[in-house]
């Protein structure tokens, strides 16, 4: 083979690779598509599981999954804006605090999710939830147990890095004389950082909460030992309620069913809303970022 | 007081105040950034906690010690004899990590010899050949990859790929490492092709000029240049892409079957480290040995991915600098 051949054929085969990436993501979406759409009901949607959980719909999963990423952002999001703005506006970058915060933040988004579920029991449930009933409740179990509250908690933890990151990046993307222009006519830092740099960050800001929603509510090891229940007969009502969960519930119908081939169909329509939902939301943060891009407004 | 004086004092007191204000906003951000740190640490700190017992603990040591865990033991007969047994929940509980260290590597293997070489393939074709409208399809697909949650994955490996893959290579076993692994490869692969990515894409074009110019060809000079030159951020790639796999909870658990089996039959089931964990933590009893060894395994699948993180990090920033001040 001449070498021009030669050079073709490997380019064509690092072509492959990316066909065959793309292939396998048709294939998981297809499969689930395909064997998920049928099931999919109102009834589904909004009904609780029965006849153990070979009927009826996963209401409480989606109630659950939405309360648990809903409670997760009001912690997240303010903390996550707060770095990312220590990052780009305030931070002197030699000195040891930047340093250290970069270093833990990185270190942060590479720890396993279930030393995360350790974590989560370790800290949020016997320690923080033990000390709340010691204090409040004389001692009685309230808040030391697997709870949505520490679920939420120990989500925010997990899901922290994406927000830092995606804020960071839009603060750093609003253009250096924007600050200028705020410090010459006398506004001081905060009011520059708050009026002027982070409303052009926005969008970023939303990109951040989406996609730690969407992550959040594909995690499934960081809950399980800190309030994810297999079934409950009501809705979570208060913070120290365990709930049901959309990927937990599919770990549940997957592995522990009685008769996999009889949940089979809800399990593939439960798979779908979860895979929708994680995809909706992602495809949404893209869309807004590379509208961002596009646009260039702030650039 | 007079009127000059009133118009000062007023002056100074909302100057006062908003200097006041800066400071608390500012304590605020700062405080911020120390939660953050200390967040990394508390993880330590509360991890650790629970696994110091399997160090000194004598009420832990009466079941197990730490040469249980690591070293040969004589459990079998002489005729059979079992060096490494993980069987936490018997009358003579056995906790070896033999058995799990080696599940995970199996696994973690299997989808990194999958997914390295697809994920650079891919980043040198997204780079170095594809049109530019095909380069941003390219990346939502993967992001798109990376947004699939794993416990999706676990089940498409556990529901569709295992039987696939038994019919296909007529295993023993329907869920063993090498179909956890194919699924696990999955999971790493958007993280590799991201970094390779990146790494491929910040090296400058007048490299890739100078190569062609000498009369390379393309591929060769994806290949012999571009691809050396961004190698410490490929490498990153590959260290991060490891340290996820490792900690992958979800797919193992899953997919792996879950026999703490020690040998190096990949086409056995197997039990990692992380699923190991998932398992078993939900029915422990609180603050038995066998609570405490799960935390020690927690701790130490916290290390190993806190080492290779951080040589990710090096790596990442050793090719930055390499390529710092090179013209584009």
């Amino acid at each position: 083979m001449s070498l021009r051949g030669l050079d073709r054929s490997f380019i064509l085969l690092s072509g492959l690779a990316v066909l065959l990436i793309v292939t396998m993501l048709a294939i998981i979406v297809g499969n689930v598509v395909w064997h998920g759409w049928e099931p999919i009901s109102w009834e589904f949607l909004s009904g609780a599981p029965r006849m153990g959980m070979t009927e009826g719909g996963i209401f409480p999963a989606i109630f659950g999954t939405v309360l648990l990423v809903l409670l997760m952002t009001i912690f997240v999001v303010p903390l996550g804006v707060c770095v990312a703005i220590y990052f780009s506006e305030y931070a002197n970058r030699q000195s040891w605090l930047y340093r250290w915060t970069r270093q833990a933040v990185n270190n942060l988004a590479g720890v396993p999710s279930i030393v995360f579920g350790l974590f989560g029991l370790g800290f949020f449930v016997q320690f923080v939830g033990g000390w709340v009933d010691q204090q409040f409740y004389e001692g009685k179990l309230t808040y030391g147990q697997p709870a949505i509250l520490w679920a939420a908690l120990t989500m925010a933890v997990l899901t922290l890095p994406v927000v830092i990151v995606s804020v960071e990046e839009a603060l750093r993307s609003v253009p250096q004389s924007y600050r200028e222009a705020s410090y010459a006519l006398g506004a001081t830092r905060t009011q520059t950082v708050f009026r002027v740099v982070l409303p052009q960050a926005l969008a970023g800001v939303l990109t951040g909460g989406i996609l730690a929603v969407s992550r959040g509510a594909g995690e499934v090891a960081p809950i399980l030992f800190v309030g994810a229940a297999y079934y409950l007969p009501e809705l979570p009502k208060r913070l120290n309620d365990q709930f049901m969960e959309l990927g937990y519930h599919i770990y549940v119908l997957a592995t522990q069913s009685p008769d996999v081939e009889a949940t089979k169909s809800l399990l593939y329509a439960t798979v779908l809303v979860l895979l929708a939902l994680t995809f909706l939301l992602n495809l949404t943060a893209i869309t807004i970022r590379a509208r961002l891009r596009v646009t260039g407004g702030l650039r | 007081m007079t009127i000059v004086e009133a118009a000062t004092f007023r002056i100074v007191g909302h100057s006062l105040r908003r200097q006041a204000m800066e400071l608390v906003v500012q304590a605020l951000i700062y405080l911020a950034a120390l939660v953050a740190i200390s967040l990394i640490l508390l993880i330590f700190v509360f991890v650790g906690r629970q696994a110091l017992p399997v160090l000194i603990s004598p009420a832990v040591h009466e079941e197990v010690t730490l040469g249980e865990l690591f070293l040969p033991q004589e459990y079998g007969t002489s005729e059979v004899p079992l060096r490494y047994v993980w069987q936490p929940v018997s009358v003579d509980p056995k906790y070896s990590l033999m058995p799990l260290f080696l599940g995970t590597l199996k696994v973690t293997l299997v989808a990194m010899l999958l997914a390295t070489p697809l994920a650079i393939l891919a980043a040198i074709y997204t780079t170095e050949f594809a049109p530019g409208w095909l380069r941003e399809t390219i990346k939502p697909v993967v992001e798109m990859l990376a947004g699939i949650p794993s416990v999706v994955l676990g089940f498409f490996a556990l529901i569709v790929l295992a039987t696939w893959m038994q019919e296909r290579f007529g295993f023993d076993y329907r869920l063993n490492a090498i179909t956890a692994g194919v699924a696990l490869a999955l999971a790493v692969l958007p993280i590799l092709y991201t970094v390779a990515e990146d790494a491929l894409g910040a090296v400058p074009r007048s490299y890739r000029q100078a190569a062609l110019a000498l009369g390379a060809s393309p591929w060769q000079t994806a290949w012999t240049v571009v691809l050396p030159s961004a190698l410490p951020g490929v490498f990153a790639g590959v260290v991060l892409g490891f340290g996820r796999a490792i900690g992958e909870t979800m797919i193992v658990l899953m997919a792996s079957g879950n026999a703490a089996i020690t040998s190096w039959e990949f086409a056995e089931p197997v039990r990692t480290l992380s699923a190991t964990i998932a398992a078993e933590l939900a029915e422990v009893v609180f603050g038995s040995p066998h609570y405490h060894v799960l935390f020690f395994i927690g701790l130490l699948l916290f290390a190993v991915t806190f080492v290779l993180n951080w040589t990710g990090a090096r790596l990442v920033d050793r090719l930055r600098r390499r390529l710092a001040g090179v013209e584009r």
